[in-house]
Formats: C-alpha cells, structure tokens, sequence
C-alpha cells in the first residue's frame, strides 16, 4: 500500500505561468481571478428576473 | 409637491440608513432560493471533480530523496553534524542554536522558548545510525565520534561539509582525501539508512509507536536541497508568489495574494526577518480589514466610487413617496 | 394577525427566571417574523444578492464532502478512485465557497453594508473570511502528499518568527487533522451564524441615499391636494409584518427616480 504514496520517477509537469514585471502569476490562478472579477461585474449589470413594481407593496 | 427635507447635519452618523423595514417588500422565497443555491453549488462542484479532479502529487520519501539526490542527502547530513544547517541554527522552537527573527528590539520567536526541542546532529544522525546492528564500520565510526570532543567534531564536519562542496557534483566518491575523522561514515551511513525505507520511522515513532508528528522527517528533509528543487520546478517557491500557487496547472490560493504580495518587494524581499515583518504587517491590515465601518473616509468611501448605482438603479424611498 | 392559542396556564416562565431571561433575549435578538421571512425589501433586487446564499451552499457541500471524506479517513483518497473524486468534490467545493465569498465581499463594500448599525455584520463577515483561511490552510497541511510537506516546512517560518508555531505545529499531522476537522470548522460555523443571525436582525441595508419617511416632513404649501391614499402612516420601527400595512398608492412604489 506504501507505493502509491510515495513519487514516481517522473514529476508532475508544471502550470503554466505569466510574467508581468515583478508580478508573476500562474495561469489557472489568473484565469481563476478573472472568471470572478467577470462574474461580479455580469451580477451587477444584468437585470435580476422578479422586480415588478405589481408585487411591491 | 413640495417638500422639507430634514438637514443633512442633523443625521446621526456618516453611516446612517433607515430602517430597512419601512421599505416596500415583494414576495421572496429564501428557502427555495437556498435549495436552488445548493443545488447549482452541487452541480458545479461535481462536474469540476469529474473534469479536473484533484492534484495530489505523492510526498516525497526519504527513500526517494536518497534516490533522486544521494550527494544531496550526504551534504545535508554532513551539514547536520557540522551544525551548519537551517534546523541546526533555528533558535526555537526547536533549540537554542539561533535568536530566530525580530520586530525591531521584540523577539516574538523567543518568548515561548523551546517548545518542540531538535538536536539535529543527534536526532537526524547519531541516534537513528545508532540503532543498526551488525554494522562494524559504522560503530567504529559512532564510537571515534563519541570520543571526540565538540570542536574536533565540528571541525571534522565543516572539513568534509566544504570538501564536499569542491567535489564535482558533490559526488562523496570525488571528494579530496583530508582529515574528516567519521563524518563521512556516519554522512554515508545516514544515506544508506534513507535508502532502505526505515528513516521517517526511526525519525517518528522510535519510541512512541504511534508516530503521527513528522516534523523531525520534514526538518531533516527541508534542510536538504531537494524537496526546494522539486517545489520550486512547481512554481512554489516564496519568489515565484508560490504562497498562491498549487502544483500541476490547478488554481491555488489567489486569495493569499496579499500575503505573499510583501515577499516579493523591498524591504521584506532583503530582510532576515521578512518573515515576523509581514505577519506584523498582515494582522494591522486584518484589523483596519475588520474595522472598516469605523474607519472615517474608508466607510464612506463607497458612496463616491458609485458602483452602487448599478446594483440599485431606481433611487429608493421607504414609503413609497417620490 | 395573531392565532396563538389563549393558555389555560401561563405559557411564559417567571419573569426574573433565568430561563425567562435567556427566553426574552432569544426572542428579541431578531425582530418578530423575519427569522425565515417570506417577503423582502423591494430593493433587493440585483444578481450579486445571490453571493451570500451561493457561499452557505458551498460551505454546506464543502462540510458534506469533508464528512465523507472522514468515513474513509486521512489517506484514504490516495488509493481509492472513490476517495479521490470526494477529494475532488472537496476541493472544488472550497474553490467555489472563496470564489463566492470575495464576490459578495465586493458587492457588499461598494454597498457600504455596514451602514445602519450593521458593523458587526461586516466584521462577522471578515472574521468569517479569516477564519475560512485559516481552516483552509490546515486542510492543505493534511493532504500527507508533496504538496503538504512543502507548505509545512515554509509556512512553519512564518508561524515560528510570530510565535505561534511553538504551539501550532503545521508539521504535526495529528494536530492538524484535528484543528482542520473539528476545531476550525467549529469556530468558522459559530461566526456564520452570528452573521446570518445579524443578518436577519438588521435587515438587508437599504440602497445609499435612500431616505426613510420621517426624513419627508409634509409639505408647507401643497401644491396638489393630497393623495387619497398614503403609504404608511407612521414610521415605526418594523417588528409588524406587511401584511398589516394599509394598501398603497398604486403609483406609491417608491420607483421615481
């Protein structure tokens, strides 16, 4: 049962990385953080489904 | 019509609302709103196991690491009795062979002194090596460095430590003859012990048979130059802003942006003590973090950025009066 | 609106009673009918108000996921495909509950929600944040892969120089499981439910420059003759459903801009 612990010969390749000046960023972080600052930004332009001035009372 | 407004200097605080009650209400179902939250998390979490599963690249044995970087392990070992490696000259909470870092005249890193005692040339070295049986070269060599003297054995230590350093490869087999005294036994045997298996135990539960604390295996490991090759080939090295990253192409921890933000500019990237710097650092942001409704210019702060005009695009009244 | 039935006994402990006191301030801590309203303000009405509700329901698949994953234990997903899918599901369930939980951090800063006595909403919500963090970081240290044993060997530096890591042991797997486990997600679960409970207590804060009634004195020459009908007729701290409200105006929506 010990085998499957412990690493095999070759390693697991590396992520992809972006390079910015000093900033450097892999790409599943960056697409991570720009799949969220797109999300908040759809969330707040996109009309939200049952705001009828008829239900308010 | 017409109307007075009650003067703006007459509300209470810069953070004033109405009662949220007063307001017109619709009909709104949280709990369906919840189970459909639920069931949308679900779906998304399922299928992001399925197509991406999970990294999990195996730790590194110590059996590996004797395999993949024998002089590696030698020079460590060799680095552990000459007191010259990262454990051997920690401070606590380990020992007292290092003062640890500083926040100007205040040692944070001292004040609860050793909690988690390490003696690396005898417990990553001496000791384990002790316990072999039918092994006439490597007792003769215990017991050449029982009888010494603590400067001889370091002498010895640093003597090999540098020739090793010279060698090409650091190849112990290429190392120049001169005076080492057993340190090269006892580094070789350390290597040969690594490389049957039996380390992590006899670094963890020698004595105690349930070993479930590995930090005498990590030290030792970490000590060494290996596990930070591999890491670093990952992009989790502290100068690759791998505080955020995961191995493989998986997304890390992008939250930790900030933390590991610090690392990498002047002073902290120069600094001994980067380390106690940014944590001091950190915990003052946390709080103004925290206190940000008290914090004057930071809680009214909003209003002028005017990304609330478009979450609430009608100018609301309780009441209803326009 | 009351349909309570009438006791033959008191229904009520001694007033003075620790219990009777424990009673009424569980009773006060959230104003009458809006522990699980089924109505809401009308200006909740946008897409990023889904972020909150979206992060429980992560940390409800993330715990769920976690409990699974304590039936087959600490190294169990190593060598099960079963195993490592549940890993998986946890996984990806704490990317999601961080994702959603900075997403309605955003929202909740350029609404400037703590206006209105709702400070300690926010600052539940921050301490929530820290606290996740924390809890996350013990999760990562028990994964017993490489991955473990290169974030406790650096993160231990950090923890040392600040003191803490002559007690918290980020090498010690066997306090780690149990931190991550039991001890954090205990701590984390109390300070969400303090800030749903200061949620439901406050209300959803109202947009900024939302004027309440009292702010709208009446006018000193009308200019029109009244409305028939007027909206509420006196601005009351709510603890009284809408439903007791009288009807309102038909153009009274409060949406003029």
């Amino acid at each position: 049962m010990s085998s499957e612990f412990f690493a095999a010969a070759e390693p697991t390749p590396a992520g992809a990385v972006v390079q910015w000046g000093f900033i450097t960023v892999t790409v599943a972080n960056l697409v991570t953080i720009l799949v969220m600052i797109l999300v908040f930004v759809l969330a707040v332009l996109l009309p939200f489904p049952g705001s009828h001035e008829e239900d308010e009372q | 019509m017409t109307a007075v407004r009650v003067p703006r200097s007459e509300r209470r605080s810069a953070t004033w609302a109405p009662d949220s009650h007063e307001f017109p209400t619709r009909r709104y179902d949280l709990v369906k709103e919840f189970v459909v939250a639920l069931g949308v998390i679900l779906v998304l979490t399922v299928v992001a196991a399925l197509v991406f599963s999970s990294p999990d690249d195996p730790a590194i044995s110590l059996q590996q690491w004797a395999r993949q970087a024998p002089n590696d392990v030698v020079a460590t070992a060799t680095g552990e009795l000459a007191g010259t490696t990262t454990s051997a000259t920690y401070g606590p909470p380990y020992n007292t062979a290092g003062d640890g870092q500083a926040l100007g005249p205040v040692s944070l890193q001292k004040l609860p002194g050793v909690t988690q005692p390490v003696d690396p040339a005898n417990d990553f070295v001496i000791t384990p090596l002790r316990t072999l049986s039918g092994q006439p070269v490597v007792a003769a060599a215990l017991r050449q460095w029982d009888a010494a003297s603590p400067d001889q054995r370091m002498a010895w230590a640093q003597a090999y430590s540098d020739a090793l350093g010279k060698a090409p490869d650091g190849d112990p087999a290429k190392v120049e003859r001169g005076s080492y005294g057993p340190v090269p036994i006892l580094a070789i045997g350390t290597l040969a012990l690594a490389n049957s298996g039996a380390l992590e135990g006899l670094l963890t539960s020698r004595t105690s048979f349930f070993g479930v604390n590995s930090t005498k295996p990590l030290l030792l490991l970490a000590d060494g130059s290996h596990l930070e090759d591999q890491a670093r080939a990952q992009n989790l090295g502290g100068d690759q802003w791998g505080i955020m990253n995961e191995t493989g192409n998986y997304p890390g921890q992008p939250w930790l942006w900030l933390y590991t933000f610090w690392y990498q500019i002047s002073p902290f990237s120069t600094s001994d003590n980067a380390d106690v710097q940014v944590w001091a650092l950190m915990i003052l942001l946390s709080i103004g973090f925290i206190c940000v409704p008290w914090i004057p210019g930071l809680r009214t702060l909003p209003k002028y950025l005017g990304v609330h005009r478009l979450i609430w695009k009608k100018r609301w009244r309780a009441g209803g009066r326009p | 609106m009351s349909s309570q039935p009438t006791p033959a006994t008191p229904a009520t402990p001694s007033p003075g009673t620790w219990t009777a006191r424990l009673s009424a301030w569980i009773e006060g801590l959230v104003p009458k009918g809006q522990w699980l309203p089924d109505r809401q303000p009308a200006y909740v009405a946008s897409w990023i108000y889904v972020f909150g509700v979206a992060c429980l329901a992560s940390l409800v698949v993330v715990i769920a996921s976690g409990l699974v994953l304590t039936l087959g234990g600490l190294t169990w997903w190593h060598s099960s495909s079963l195993g490592r899918f549940v890993n998986s599901t946890h996984l990806w369930s704490v990317e999601l509950f961080f994702a959603t939980m900075v997403i309605h951090l955003w929202g909740k800063f350029f609404m400037a929600a703590w206006r209105g006595h709702r400070g300690l909403t926010w600052a539940t919500g921050a301490l929530a944040f820290f606290g996740s963090l924390g809890t996350a970081f013990t999760g990562y240290l028990i994964q017993t892969n490489f991955d473990s044993q290169w974030i406790s060997t650096q993160a231990k530096d950090g923890l040392n120089a600040a003191g803490i890591g002559a007690y918290f042991n980020v090498m010690n797997v066997g306090q780690m499981v149990l931190w991550h486990v039991s001890l954090l997600p205990l701590v984390v679960g109390v300070i969400v439910g303090l800030h749903l409970l200061l949620v439901r207590r406050r209300g959803v804060v109202p947009p900024i420059g939302a004027e309440a009634p009292s702010d709208v004195a009446q006018p000193v020459t009308p200019e029109r003759p009244e409305p028939a009908v007027s909206g509420p007729s006196a601005p009351e701290p709510s603890s009284v459903p809408d439903e007791s409200r009288p009807e309102r105006a038909p153009t009274g929506s409060g949406a003029r801009p």
